[in-house]
């Protein structure tokens, strides 16, 4: 029942919200959780395995039982938990986990069977017939065990990434992290204070525990003393306090990531542009984790019913939402702090007013009652009763038991501390034996200091005194100087009471709600040799659901230690890994979609390349033309050929700016490049290019290129286009670190240049009409390279050719490659060619047998290339003694040749095995594979390119290509790698 | 992980690739014998504890860098210019 | 004789405008690398100032005389901006021209820390980024290099290749930015 309605200060804002499509009404800034519980409304789902009823249990992200589904299409997310989402006006919510209606779910029957469903029933179960457990088992125990389910509808672009930086980073705004901030803020840090919870202002009432300041003069309750500092930190420039937000986990140096619920909170169809998570990428120099402490639960028979919940939830729901869950409430506690906090709760009149009737059981026989309630001590509640939700309790008192009759029954049974961050970079909390507690372990995490109840100080004193002191300790690191803040005073008390993890009593007992795991279960999983806590964790699947056990872990271990007769240290917790809350992919994955996937890198001729019709493919990260459709054409090779035959017949023209261009200068550029390239560069003349041959260290082949040489100490290399940024990065490592004697520079430009190769016995007469100054064969020769000037532009020529024809690639300021292409290929056409694009340019390479990273894909050496006369003898090179190795010298490696099929038609595959004529096609046999192939127009017939045993050696021998994959066979013949124009001629022409 | 860039200071790992040990800045003569060279291209610890890396700091200023980090408490100890280290 | 139009790399897909923030292209303008050769940085210096009035600038820096800037840009490299170097600088340093390499975008605004924080992993904020500040770091997946002459401007230079996925980039954060903002956040 809602018991206030005005507890933020100001007339609440009515809000309508659907549950399992029942209108709800609440009020701004409840959750999901406290609007339901408001109505009245107590079971909210069913359990993971047996399907029992389950309502709330906690009021935080560490809520084993209320997951629901929100939303529906794209923004359909499921497993949000009830306790943390806020309601918003249209907010659809559905329970999960049932077949028909929540009350009436088909599969409640599991709890029927759950004597035969204990722990590693599936493992023992299912074992038969092996092939049924991926189709039949499998499908239907994941239909009946789980969770909600995803829409499968396109998400589009709602989340974001973020980064944040700051000098002090404090987890957790309560009391203790308030305090931190605001020391390390008035000490001149920048601040930057995260808390999981939608506003800040509202947490600090469950101790009535008042704060003085340090004079001892002025008295604060806990919330105006939040109050105060909140507006102070608030108010300053160098403090920003980010709410909604969840630190998930810590990564090395610093970092932090955290998951924000930017606009969860609102409507999205309201706010279309605002992202509904934000994950940050947090860089803190120094940080405190203020995080606080999770109550313990208690383990006894039939202990999760919908109405049982933890005693700081409900004094959450009481505090925070004005929300009382139970009229007739009952607390099952186990320390004095409890008894204080129930105290206070009824000692307020709108409470006392409310309540009919409060029992307090606590196991401790000499407990004693703090407040008008009535105590039943040396008690245990052994059983409770209430099919979809809690109507009575069974209390046992020495040898007596009696029922009582409860609509709500809170738990109390002590702290832990919520210290799982500062496990994430490896470290094991600590037990504390005297406080029956696990605390952080020293030094967990370079830079981060634990601060109050997650460090295990409980009392509000403490907490206060703890915030001050760390906040001091990473200001001092800073180098930030004290600013004198005095520490508030307050009650040092704290704690008190006795560990109790299970009542002993008939019946199951959960420990973990979230996966349906009994204290039976661990005791099994012991007994069955399962005895290490993590091997309990994967048997049982305790701390596996998306709470990872929050709720759990230290009462399964502390059961788990009993049964083995070890000590709770000795046993030791699991391993608390990131994320400390669910992450969802889609705010992991952030900007990652569509466009946001990788940079596209578009050339200057794109757009003129687009509205020619020229399907685009990827080359790395490029966008380049596949070919040119022309009117007529129906398949990718008419077009292809079409460009192939028109490039050897008069002239085409193609873009080839992708590939990588690097600037080299400086009086060593010459020896820089003769210890890069396997031949040699410094002997090239000003005005030549040459082809290069870059290999790894290992001997293998990197690249190659033609590199240019513009001036006595300027060269420009050019890379494939793929191999450009690795090439890049070889060249800076060789000119930094493997040879800081060569005085050279390098930087890439690729970018700077338009470059557009012209080719095909008319590229002069092309090229004659857009130069300043014609050009003649003489002047001009083939590895040729100068200034020129283009309708006025200044310009660079190359006359290279991947082609075989005769061509020259010019390179323009890339300001005017869109008007260069355009004009080059309608000038192409006037003389009947045209723009070609990859496809064919493929086929005139292969005609050609000029190399791709096909052909040098990372395991072939120059001598399998049948390049070894380009290994200079006379010099020092990258690759060189590797190179000269006796195993990468041998006749019998697999060397690159030419195939072409002993059929016209033939097929011929890239990716097929080789195999001698009458061989079995077996492994065994095998002689090697093909790595290009293409339809070669000018040829009529398919070739390829591929690694043969002994290659070079077998000109002419009749062999088998066989793709096992398409199930393709094609006598081949071995052929030279060059299948056209074998001199050279044309290109030279 | 953060890499203490002598030149920009301390940056992001995301922004540096990593090459593997710095040995590879030791490169041995050409007319090393064999076992010098198998030791140079293949022959690697891999210690817990200390240890020097080649990192290349592409997305920034293009420095290759000689890292000393911790292969157990990832704890990054220093970083040096790889030319400075090479020219000593 | 036909005439080369100029085209530049942003051409078309800029400004956007959100509230508190603006995209918008940089005219073109020389941009010119120089690095100079061992030994030979105060003297590149030295030309600098002679023929621009500019110092070579520290790693981190940016410089500003009269019309023209000098931006460090990487180890041993800066990017002269607004004007061809001077010939006298070509004795002791590599020079390439860079002028067409970039798209030279500026955003700026009040919202404009806040946009760069959702694409750059490094910390914009004046205490580690003051005026005259020089980047090299990340945009998004994109490399890049962001200058800082002050206030709430920020030029973004990233390769001319990725103008659009930059703009992408960045209008994306710019949207997000200003919806946040618009519900008070």
């Amino acid at each position: 029942m809602r018991i206030d309605t005005n507890w933020r200060g100001d007339p609440a804002e009515r809000i309508v919200f659907t549950f399992n499509g029942q209108p709800i009404e609440g009020y701004r800034g409840d959750t999901v959780a406290a609007a339901l519980l408001a109505k009245g409304i107590r079971l909210v789902g069913r359990s993971f395995k047996y399907h029992r009823p389950r309502g709330i249990f906690t009021a935080g992200s560490e809520e084993p039982n209320a997951l629901v589904t929100i939303g529906s299409g794209a923004d359909q997310m499921p497993n949000v938990r009830a306790t943390l989402q806020e309601i918003h006006d249209g907010l659809e919510v559905r329970s999960q986990n049932h077949i028909g209606p929540l009350q009436r779910d088909l599969l409640a029957v599991n709890d029927l069977l759950h004597p035969f469903l204990g722990a590693g029933f599936y493992y023992k179960t299912f074992m038969w017939p092996r092939s049924f457990w991926e189709r039949v088992y499998e499908p239907v125990i994941r239909r009946a065990a789980g969770l909600g389910a995803l829409s499968h509808d396109h998400g589009g672009a709602r989340s974001e990434k973020a980064f944040a930086h700051c000098d002090v980073l404090v987890i957790g705004a309560g009391i203790t992290g308030i305090m931190a901030a605001y020391v390390a803020a008035r000490a001149g840090a920048d601040v930057l204070l995260v808390d999981e919870n939608m506003s800040l202002h509202n947490r600090h009432r469950h101790f009535d525990d008042p704060i003085r300041d340090a004079q001892g003069i002025t008295h604060f309750s806990p919330e105006d003393f939040a109050f105060f500092y909140l507006n102070a930190l608030q108010a300053m420039p160098n403090v920003r306090i980010m709410t909604r937000t969840t630190v998930t986990g810590i990564y090395d140096g610093g970092s932090y990531g955290a998951l924000e619920r930017t606009g969860l909170h609102l409507s999205p169809d309201a706010h279309p542009d605002l992202p509904r998570e934000t994950f940050w990428r947090i860089r803190a120099r120094q940080t405190v984790l203020a995080t606080g402490a999770l109550e313990r639960p208690i383990a006894f028979p039939n202990n999760d019913r919908p109405g049982i919940m933890m005693l700081s939830a409900f004094m959450r729901y009481v505090d925070g939402f004005g929300v009382l869950c139970g009229r007739t409430p009952s607390f099952f506690v186990t320390n004095d702090d409890a008894h204080r906090v129930i105290a206070g709760l009824i000692a307020r009149p709108e409470i006392a007013q409310a309540i009919r009737r409060c029992t307090v059981i606590d196991p401790r026989p000499e407990a004693r009652a703090q407040g008008d309630y009535r105590l039943i001590a040396g008690a245990e509640v052994i059983d409770t009763r209430g099919r979809h939700g809690l109507r009575e309790i069974t209390v046992r008192q020495g040898g007596s038991q009696q029922r009582i009759e409860t609509d709500l029954l809170a738990l109390s049974g002590g702290w832990n501390p919520t210290l799982h961050l500062t496990c994430h970079l490896g470290a094991r909390p600590v037990w504390n034996a005297e406080a029956a507690m696990f605390v952080p372990a020293q030094d967990a995490v370079p830079g981060l200091h634990p601060a109050g109840a997650c460090n295990g100080t409980l009392s509000t004193g403490g907490c206060l005194r703890d915030g001050h002191t760390t906040a001091l300790r990473a200001i001092a690191v800073l180098g930030l100087a004290d600013p004198g803040v005095p520490v508030p005073q307050a009650g040092e008390e704290a704690g008190n009471g006795v560990a109790l993890w299970q009542v002993q009593a008939k019946g199951r007992a959960w420990l973990d709600l979230a996966n349906d795991v009994t204290t039976k279960d661990v005791a099994q999983s012991a007994q069955e040799g399962f005895a290490s806590v993590e091997h309990m964790k994967r048997y049982t699947t305790q701390g596996m659901a998306p709470d990872q056990g929050k709720s759990s872990n230290i009462g399964a271990l502390a059961i788990l230690a009993d049964a083995t007769g070890r000590s709770i240290s000795a046993t030791g917790t699991t391993t608390y890994r990131p994320p400390f809350v669910p992450l969802t992919m889609g705010a992991l994955g952030a900007g990652g979609e569509g466009h946001g996937f990788a940079p596209e890198r578009k050339m200057t001729s794109h757009a003129a390349t687009v509205a020619r019709g020229a399907p685009m493919i990827e080359a790395g990260l490029w966008y380049r033309p596949s070919y040119f459709p022309a009117p007529g054409e129906t398949t990718w090779q008419q077009a292809c050929d079409r460009e192939v035959r028109m490039v050897r017949q008069s002239v085409g023209v193609v873009d080839v700016s992708s590939l990588g261009k690097i600037d080299i200068q400086g009086p060593d550029a010459g020896a820089f490049l003769d210890f890069v390239y396997t031949n040699t560069f410094s002997t090239l003349p000003v005005g030549r290019v040459r082809y290069g041959l870059m290999l790894r260290e290992d001997g293998h082949v990197m690249d190659d290129g033609t590199t240019a040489r513009l001036g006595p100490d300027h060269y420009v290399m050019t890379t494939t286009t793929a191999a450009a940024g690795q090439v890049m990065a070889h060249l800076e490592l060789v000119a930094q670190g493997l040879r800081p004697d060569l005085d050279v520079r390098v930087i890439s430009v690729t970018e700077q240049w338009a470059q557009m190769s012209v080719a095909g016995p008319l590229a002069r007469s092309l090229l004659n009409g857009i130069l300043d100054t014609p050009l003649d064969t003489a002047g001009f020769p083939f590895m040729a390279c100068g200034a020129v000037r283009v309708h006025g532009i200044e310009a660079r020529l190359f006359r290279v050719s991947f082609s075989g024809e005769q061509a020259f690639e010019v390179a323009v300021p890339a300001r005017f490659g869109d008007a260069l292409y355009r004009d080059l290929v309608a000038r192409a056409e006037a003389l009947g060619g045209g723009a070609y694009g990859l496809e064919a340019l493929n086929v005139l390479r292969l005609e050609k047998g000029f190399l791709t990273h096909a052909e040098m894909h990372g395991r072939v050496t120059a001598y399998d290339l049948g390049l070894q006369g380009m290994m200079s003898p006379k010099k020092d090179y990258i690759g060189k003694p590797a190179a000269a190795r006796p195993g990468l010298l041998e006749p019998g490696r697999e060397r690159l040749v030419g195939l072409k099929p002993v059929d016209q038609g033939g097929i011929l595959t890239a990716g097929a095995r080789l195999f001698t004529k009458g061989d079995p096609h077996t492994r065994p046999h095998d002689q090697g594979y093909v790595t290009s192939v293409g339809s070669s127009a000018t040829l009529g017939h398919m070739i390829g390119l591929g690694f043969l045993r002994h290659g070079p050696e077998r000109m002419g021998e009749a062999i088998t290509l066989v793709d096992h994959l398409r199930g393709i066979q094609t006598p081949c013949e071995v052929c030279a790698p060059v299948f056209f124009d074998q001199d050279g001629g044309r290109a030279r022409g | 992980m953060l890499i203490p860039c002598p030149v920009c200071g301390p940056r992001d790992s995301r922004e540096f690739t990593c090459k593997g040990h710095a040995v590879t800045l030791a490169r041995p003569q050409a007319d090393a014998p064999p076992e010098a060279w198998d030791a140079y291209l293949h022959l690697r610890d891999n210690p817990a504890g200390p240890t020097r890396e080649l990192w290349h700091h592409n997305a920034g200023c293009t420095a290759w860098l000689v890292v000393e980090r911790n292969t157990v408490t990832h704890a990054v100890t220093g970083a040096r210019l790889a030319g400075e280290v090479a020219a000593r | 004789m036909a005439e080369l139009i100029a085209k530049s790399p942003a051409h078309g897909l800029v400004p956007v405008e959100t509230a508190g923030a603006r995209l918008t292209e940089a005219p073109l303008a020389p941009i010119w690398s120089i690095a100079p050769l061992r030994g030979k940085t105060e003297a590149v210096s030295d030309a600098l100032e002679q023929g621009h009035g500019l110092p070579f600038p520290a790693p981190g820096t940016l410089h500003a005389f009269q019309g023209v800037r000098i931006a460090w840009s990487g180890l041993d490299q800066a990017f002269l901006m607004g004007a061809s170097p001077a010939p006298e600088l070509s004795r002791d340093a590599a020079l390439s021209d860079q002028s067409d390499g970039w798209a030279h975008m500026i955003l700026e605004g009040s919202a404009a820390r806040a946009v760069l924080a959702r694409l750059v992993p490094i910390d914009l904020a004046p205490a580690a980024c003051p005026p005259g500040s020089a980047r090299r770091t990340l945009l998004g997946h994109m490399h890049t290099l962001i200058l800082h002459p002050g206030g709430d401007r920020f030029e973004l230079l990233v390769f001319r290749s990725m103008a659009e996925t930059a703009v992408h980039e960045v209008a994306r954060a710019m949207t997000a930015v200003a919806a946040r903002a618009a519900i008070g956040d």
